[in-house]
């Protein structure tokens, strides 16, 4: 499906049917500081293919926007290091020069970032902002790429968009600038969108907006979309697949709905019952996860999950699970316990019996002051 | 919306805090204001936790602020244990600080990076308390210890040694330490993860049965909010649009607003299609110039000629549950215990069916 918006690049060049637009395989990054090395991404793969829309789902620290960088080559800072493969359209990203991959940046894979104030140029107009890289990547005069940014800006549905190219971000509202980010994002056509927590700083009105924006543009140009996000809310009913990090890895992956009928790893279910409910009468004890997520440069032993899991058993703090699947081949987590299985049903049902803590919050017996624990 | 009338507030002895015609401007240059608050009531009873919802710019932050005296309405009453805070000197307002005390939206920036934990959360005792060093450590290491942050290597910490979700702990514990009859939570954990933000909201939970605290919740996100609330007020440009017991307003909207508010709010659910939602489409009015008669009208589906001439007054539909709508979606009660409202039930109903 074409779009009159999206202009210069001739589509389909690479792409066959069939074939991941995106192969990532064992991905790592880590960053070396003063106390050691953060594992940050920590050995991920997955594919994407074009059209489809991934929902990377944490807390903060497990790693998901460290992941989204290093696939697009952005951690360029000197104690960064990442090693694996990163297939875009048959082409390794990995080793890249920045100059090589300036080509790509926008006009092949483009990112939406969390804080639409910050990630705009306070003392630039928004028409300048639109056409800088519509002049650079596609070679077009001021003229030209001034109406490509209105056009832009009209398929974001910014009202009066021509009196909005003068603007400077300040003049709008967060949401409007969020529009204004998804337009610079999909100025030269991107193939690949990462969207790193695009509704996070916004209301809960205008996240519905703009995320429902993301999935027009998306099934319009028929782009793949990685939607990195922290609520499981945000990512049900927009995404195809979902994949849950914890500590630099990918802890669960399955088609969404397949996931949401058979969640299998307690780390997803903990995130499932933490949210709030409209359905829940008021002042229902929430199943908070204990804890927070570990430190990655001396992550505990064997599951990195185990110290907050309410299903963890001795074995958990050995020897680290690898992704399996029990149910479809395509639906596969890590865990020596999983959620809705005999064995994971007797893990939980033994860990209430002896008071174990996370056990307790997962049923909402713990007290507040003692969730910190673990 | 748009919403005055006193309809709803109850009678005066049985509030802690009774909030009437509250209006705030800001001077926004050339003569003109802001009318970030214009005319809204509302009361808590001891106790209670009411949760104040709209999206940002309609006022709730600037209420909540305004309950504190930061800044001073310019008109209106906040009466809080029988007394006008409005009317009272400086002197003596800054003798009831102890009694009010807030919570703010970035627990990071509302701590201060090169002060110790003991000593911010024992400020507020340096001012009102106790000044013997030993007997504040104690009061501070016992409410560090309820809401879950281990007082001993706290104490000799900075707020950057610890994570969002601790330093929100810290600031709730520096609220505490004065043992406030009222607590604003501006957004409190609007900033936090979702399995960060579950443990803060069983926290506050917690600490109102062991405090008995009295909670103004103030936030954007309706489940949030819902799960924390007694009673939720939803707020829209200035204006109180609807009041109600939580579970009631949740399950039966009765405002057009309150319902597209509700149908924002992400489920965790990929079973309901996202699509078949209504969202509220376009972007607040500038409060500069607001709307005639209900500031809704421009966004509301249900609008006609009546909501540009004439202001809705908040009318009674339910036990415990007011709204200021001209069609609202439940059925209003007769005009008995109502601000007079000479309309025709029958007249109001053109176009909006209840939706329960």
């Amino acid at each position: 499906m074409e779009n009159e918006i999206r202009v210069g690049r001739v589509p389909a060049r690479h792409e066959v049917e069939g074939e991941a637009l995106l192969v990532v395989d064992d991905l790592r990054t880590s960053f070396a500081v003063a106390a050691g090395s953060v594992k940050a991404v920590d050995g991920v793969s997955f594919e994407l293919y074009r059209g489809h829309t991934m929902g990377v789902v944490g807390e903060s620290g497990s790693g998901k926007t460290v992941l989204s960088r290093s696939v697009m080559g952005l951690n360029t800072s000197a104690n960064a290091t990442t090693t694996g493969s990163v297939l875009y359209a048959g082409d390794q990203m990995i080793g890249k020069s920045s100059k090589e991959k300036k080509i790509l940046w926008g006009a092949e894979m483009a990112m939406v970032f969390q804080d639409p104030m910050t990630s705009l140029n306070p003392v630039v107009t928004i028409g300048r902002q639109l056409t800088e890289h519509v002049r650079y990547h596609l070679d077009m005069g001021k003229k030209e790429a001034n109406e490509v940014a209105v056009a832009l800006l009209q398929s974001v549905h910014i009202p009066e968009a021509e009196k909005r190219l003068d603007n400077y971000p300040h003049q709008m509202s967060g949401g409007m600038r969020q529009r204004v980010c998804i337009a610079i994002a999909l100025a030269c056509g991107p193939r690949m969108l990462f969207a790193d927590e695009p509704t996070t700083a916004l209301d809960v009105t205008v996240q519905h907006q703009i995320l429902n924006l993301l999935a027009e543009q998306q099934r319009d140009r028929a782009m793949a979309m990685i939607l990195v996000t922290h609520d499981l809310g945000v990512v049900a009913g927009r995404t195809d697949d979902i994949m849950v990090m914890y500590a630099g890895k990918a802890v669960e992956k399955a088609p969404t709905g397949e996931l949401f009928a058979h969640l299998r790893h307690p780390y997803t279910q903990g995130l499932l019952w933490s949210i709030p409910k409209v359905t829940q009468a008021k002042h229902t004890r929430l199943n908070a996860i204990p804890g927070r997520p570990p430190n990655l440069i001396d992550p505990p032993s064997g599951c990195k999950f185990a110290p907050r899991c309410a299903y963890a058993q001795d074995i958990c703090r050995v020897e680290e699970p690898t992704l399996r699947s029990i149910d479809t081949p395509d639906h596969v987590f890590a865990c020596h316990f999983p959620v809705g299985t005999p064995e994971g049903e007797e893990a939980f049902a033994r860990n209430v019996a002896s008071d174990y803590p996370p056990a307790l919050a997962a049923v909402g017996k713990l007290r507040a002051s003692e969730e910190v624990v673990g | 919306m748009a919403g005055s009338g006193t309809s709803h507030l109850r009678p005066a002895d049985e509030v802690l805090l009774q909030v009437t015609d509250l209006v705030v401007e800001f001077p926004a240059g050339r003569g003109r204001s802001v009318k970030a608050v214009s005319g809204i009531s509302f009361d808590i009873a001891p106790g209670e936790t009411l949760g104040l919802v709209g999206e940002s710019g309609c006022g709730k932050s600037t209420t909540g602020r305004a309950i504190l005296q930061l800044p001073k309405p310019t008109s209106g009453s906040v009466v809080l244990d029988g007394e006008d805070l409005v009317s009272l000197d400086s002197k003596s307002m800054r003798q009831r600080r102890t009694r009010l005390q807030m919570i703010f939206q970035d627990p990071i920036s509302s701590l201060n990076p090169r002060r110790m934990i003991g000593d911010v959360v024992a400020e507020p005792l340096n001012v009102w308390g106790p000044k013997d060093k030993d007997e504040q450590w104690n009061i501070v290491a016992r409410i560090l210890d309820q809401v879950g942050v281990d007082p001993g290597p706290a104490r000799y910490k900075r707020p950057h040694e610890f994570s969002g979700g601790q330093c929100q702990r810290i600031s709730i514990a520096r609220a505490l330490v004065t043992d406030p009859q009222l607590i604003i939570c501006d957004e409190p954990v609007s900033a936090l993860d979702v399995s960060i933000q579950a443990q803060i909201l069983n926290l506050l939970d917690d600490l109102k049965t062991e405090h008995g605290l009295t909670l103004v919740f103030i936030a954007h996100d309706l489940a949030v909010v819902k799960n924390i609330s007694d009673r939720v007020a939803v707020m829209y440009l200035g204006k109180m649009c609807e009041i109600s017991e939580a579970d009631e307003l949740y399950e039966h909207p009765a405002h057009p607003y309150t319902e597209l508010l509700l149908g924002s709010s992400p489920v965790p659910d990929p079973s309901i299609d996202v699509n078949d939602v209504r969202v509220i489409e376009g972007e607040l009015p500038s409060p500069l110039n607001p709307p005639s008669g209900c500031r809704f009208r421009t966004r509301c589906p249900l609008a006609d000629e009546r909501c540009a001439a004439e202001e809705p007054i908040m009318r009674r539909v339910g036990e415990d549950h007011f709204v200021a709508c001209h069609h609202p979606l439940i059925e209003p009660w007769p005009d008995d215990a109502t601000i007079a409202t000479p309309v025709a039930l029958g007249s109001n109903q053109n176009g909006g069916s209840p939706t329960v």
